[in-house]
């Protein structure tokens, strides 16, 4: 079995990123910097129904306006409007301004249609059917374990709690789109994207084109949490505008746009029963839960589905357990995988369930959670954690805090089952006689730092140093790689470079002499390869890289009981990562992690209009993210398991922080607010200021 | 392309004329409704500009751009899709983000909030020229040492508005930093990180918080 070196002088260590010039002065080309030569701007015209029958689109006024190369349609000239925002045609031209308006000469004629935006509404047996002939909320198919009935009668607490949760949207900072090139010799793609090959695939797929004939290159995105897959719409639009105006085109959605069709978290309104016995012992667990996933199941991609379902009762183990779950279909933009599908929500009604148990019992939640979770990891973590954090000092009984501004605690426990990594990864490394080194995967770096992780791991295994090692991703010409989610990159490239290295190593020592080429050789052994560079090819190994990961969090809040203001005052995170790669921008991630539950706990909610079926908030001013001076001071642990390989950090960073944030809110206050986000309106409302608002 | 444009746009214009119109009428009133009406006349005489393309000269970096734009032609428009000038992001355009933050005579704008016909005979700077014969500035550098980027899509944003601080305030407190950054969002969630690389960019080191514990 082959195993990493445990005498390290940059694996585990911190490595600024190897990009970090380039983005630093605005050096690096994204996708939306692309201007291929003689480019035109590309841009999308969407549905203003959430339901309608089209029976005809005009497009010729939108060519007749000045600087327009091509319209095409999305569907046909007839086609069914399932939600607000539903792509409808594109246009291409010489400018942004040209496009606008020729997107406002397109003539429509259709016949709006009953919809239904809300997850209770579209359950009722009159809600209009948002696929005519299925119904919006199947029956659900529950899964037991046990005897639930006989073992609630043993317990010697029971709770019962409804937990819910919004649909939350990826919204990376760069929107989705391409640039497109498609001429008589293929079709080129500069892509804002997760994965470069599902979007040739999917490409080459929608335009009938070989996979040889499409490639796709992705040197810089700006984000993706999940959203990023796919080729899209706006992608397969992109390539047929090209076609048209025989000229790259440059589709990049609109804010607007990414907030109304290209994915979110599906919702969940989770009605959780529970009991344990006198020690704490869960004993009985019931839970219903339905939640949106919009107009579909969600699109899949790397990083697991993107439905309705959550994993009940999440990480800890019940004898007796009955979990019913179904997905409400409303006429909405469709779900997608987004950073942990699923996991969130599940840890934000199990753990919130879990300190109202606890409540019940008179028990601390942290002793609770130490006497149900099976996981030994978890185990550790939330005893590092609560002697960092000092939980036992800090504590204090729900609503014990006294004065206006109300402290309190809480914590939450993370699982990532999946992850690991993908077996069919390849790469190759180029090494020229004068000692340079090249490596190429098909892989892509959305700002986790794959890039410097490769360099690094070289630089370690060839004795050299992270700036001697060149590194190109993001082309599908480079031998293939995975998309980028799940927490699958890391697990799925180191192995894969470990391997490049052995194989250069070995070739070197053949082709040479020179023994072991590593460091002060490696000069010398280049220089006696001959005229041309060696090409060494590598591919994932086993035994260097594994899976599950997990994590717990803690938060310390401050809530103001006169205007329900939230302030987080302190997050802790304690996750394994079996060996680190690169302390540096693990930081970085678990940082951001942590900040986006921290939305996802108190500020970020999709908002539709139930009597328009139109989204109130797609954009920033009313879609809230967390900003630099909501983020409170953020520390870290890192629990060092070299001994089981590389593990990915992307998913559970992200998973228990709004369960630990509600848990510390409903211990400041006492009252537990079962809804996210935690609004102030939601926090006064539940202290008896302000009358409820219907949510 | 030739550039025909006047040499101090901003001078007399129309805009500013009626700017100053305001607080005129206010605190002399009738006395110079003659004046008024007939200065009014004068400025709607003048040529109204667009539909149609125009020049516009634009200082970028300290070297002038010719380019021929539509006067609804944003700031952030002419530099990413006019000019090869991709350093600004556009995440909004709509003033929310600030991606597309640039120095317009050192204080910190949203590109896509500036027409770029009124960005004429104004200095701007973008992240492509904040560093010095390939020198990168002290937020650039801190920057990368803190590791205060993810993706990288609001970094050169970011970068502009702490540069901003710092050409008024050398020393800014943690507040400062916050306040300055407020108008820029990251996704990937550098926060932490970014405000330590201006901390440090000013002059003071914070050291990370972070733990390595081995399990066994
Ligand atoms: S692009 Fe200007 S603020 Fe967002
Ligand atoms: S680094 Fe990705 S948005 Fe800030």
């Amino acid at each position: 079995m082959p195993s990493w070196p445990t005498e390290t002088k940059y694996i585990s260590h911190d490595t600024t990123r190897i990009d970090g010039v380039a983005k630093v002065t605005g050096r690096a080309r994204y996708a939306s910097d692309i201007q291929a030569e003689g480019w035109l701007y590309g841009m999308i015209l969407r549905a203003k129904w959430p339901a309608a029958k089209i029976t005809d689109i005009n497009l010729e006024p939108a060519l007749k306006v000045s600087g327009i190369k091509a319209a095409v349609l999305a569907r046909g000239q007839e086609m069914t409007v399932r939600f607000y925002g539903e792509e409808i045609a594109a246009v291409a031209g010489t400018s942004k301004q040209a496009c606008l308006d020729a997107l406002r000469a397109i003539e429509i004629t259709a016949q709006p249609l009953p919809f239904v935006a809300r997850e209770n509404d579209a359950k009722k047996a009159s809600a209009p059917q948002v696929w005519p002939g299925s119904s919006n909320h199947p029956e659900p198919k529950p899964r037991e374990r046990g005897n639930v009935e006989a073992a609630f009668k043993d317990c010697a607490a029971v709770i019962e709690g409804f937990y819910s949760t919004p649909v939350q949207i990826h919204n990376p900072m760069e929107t989705m789109g391409n640039t497109v090139s498609w001429t008589d010799d293929g079709l080129t793609a500069w892509s804002s994207t997760q994965g470069i090959s599902s979007v040739r695939d999917g490409l080459a797929g929608a335009l009938k084109l070989d996979h040889s004939q499409v490639r796709v290159i992705t040197e810089y995105m700006g984000g993706g949490f999940g959203a990023k897959f796919g080729a899209g719409a706006e992608g397969v639009l992109a390539a047929k505008l090209s076609k048209e105006a025989k000229a790259p085109v440059r589709l990049m959605l609109t804010r607007f746009d990414q907030n109304l069709a290209v994915g979110n978290r599906a919702s969940s309104f989770q009605k959780i029963k529970m009991g344990a016995a006198a020690d704490g012992t869960l004993l009985a667990f019931e839970a219903e839960n339905y939640g949106t996933a919009g107009i579909g199941a969600g699109g899949d991609g790397g990083g697991g589905g993107g439905g309705a379902d959550i994993p009940l009762p999440y990480l800890y183990k019940v004898a007796n357990s009955r979990v019913k779950q179904s997905a409400v279909a409303v006429n909405a933009g469709s779900a997608r995988a987004f950073r942990a599908p699923g996991n969130p929500p599940a840890s934000f009604g199990m753990e919130s369930a879990m300190d109202d148990l606890a409540v019940k019992l008179g028990m601390d939640p942290l002793e609770l959670r130490l006497k149900n979770d099976p996981n030994p990891i978890r185990q550790k973590e939330y005893k590092l954690g609560a002697e960092k954090f000092g939980w036992k000092e800090k504590y204090r009984k729900p609503g014990s805090s006294k004065g206006v501004v109300k402290t309190g605690i809480g914590c939450a426990g993370a699982a990532w089952p999946a992850g690991g990594g993908n077996r069919n990864t390849q790469g190759e490394a180029q090494i020229s006689p004068d000692g340079s080194i090249e490596f190429r995967l098909g892989v892509q770096d959305i700002g986790t730092g794959t890039r410097t992780v490769i360099a690094v791991i070289a630089a370690e295994l060839l004795g050299l140093t992270p700036g001697q090692i060149t590194v190109k991703v993001g082309d599908t010409r480079f031998p293939p790689g995975p998309g980028s989610g799940g927490s699958t990159t890391c697990p799925s490239i180191s192995p894969t470079v470990f391997d490049i290295c052995t194989k250069a190593l070995e070739q070197l020592q053949t082709q040479t002499g020179i023994p072991d080429a590593r460091g002060k050789n490696w000069f010398a052994a280049c220089k006696k390869i001959g005229i041309n560079p060696i090409t060494v090819h590598g591919q994932w190994r086993d035994g260097l890289s594994s899976n599950p990961a997990g994590g717990v969090q803690f938060a310390e809040v401050e809530v103001d009981t006169e205007t329900g203001q939230v302030t987080v005052k302190k997050m802790l995170g304690v996750h394994d990562c079996g060996l680190i790669i690169n302390r540096l921008t693990l930081e970085s991630q678990i940082n951001g992690g942590i900040i986006m539950g921290m939305g996802y706990a108190l500020y970020e909610e999709r908002v539709m209009d139930d009597l328009s079926g139109v989204v109130l908030n797609p954009n920033f001013e009313t879609y809230k993210l967390p900003g630099i001076a909501d983020v409170p001071e953020i520390e870290v642990i890192l629990v060092n398991m070299p001994e089981r390989g590389v593990v990915g950090i992307g998913e559970p960073a992200t998973v228990p922080t709004a369960g630990a944030i509600a848990n510390a809110v409903a211990n400041a206050i006492g009252v537990r607010i079962g809804s996210l986000p935690i609004t102030p309106a939601k926090i006064l409302a539940a202290l008896g200021k302000v009358p409820p608002t219907h949510a | 392309m030739k550039n025909s444009a006047p040499e101090n746009p901003g001078a007399h214009s129309r805009r500013t004329f009626l700017k100053s119109l305001g607080t005129v009428a206010a605190t002399a009133a009738t006395a110079q409704v003659k004046t008024v009406a007939a200065e009014l006349e004068k400025a709607n005489a003048e040529k109204i500009i667009g539909p149609d393309a125009v020049p516009v000269t634009l200082n970028v970096n300290g070297e002038k751009i010719k380019l021929l734009l539509e006067p609804r032609v944003t700031l952030l428009d002419a530099l990413r899709n006019y000019s090869s000038l991709t350093g600004a992001k556009e995440g909004c355009d709509r003033a929310t983000c600030g991606a597309c933050t640039v120095l317009f005579d050192d204080a910190p704008i949203y590109a896509c909030q500036k027409l770029a016909i009124e960005a004429q005979g104004h200095a701007i700077t973008t992240v492509e020229g904040l560093a010095k014969d390939g020198k990168l500035n002290k937020v650039q550098l801190a920057f990368i040492e803190k590791d205060a980027l993810q993706c990288g899509y609001c970094t050169p944003g970011f970068v502009m508005s702490i540069t901003a601080l710092l050409k008024k305030n050398f020393h800014p407190t943690a507040d400062e930093v916050k306040h300055a950054c407020a108008g820029n969002l990251c996704r990937c969630g550098c926060h932490p990180h970014i405000l330590q690389a201006a901390l440090k960019a000013a002059g003071v080191e914070h050291a990370s918080k972070t733990e390595v514990v081995t399990y066994a």
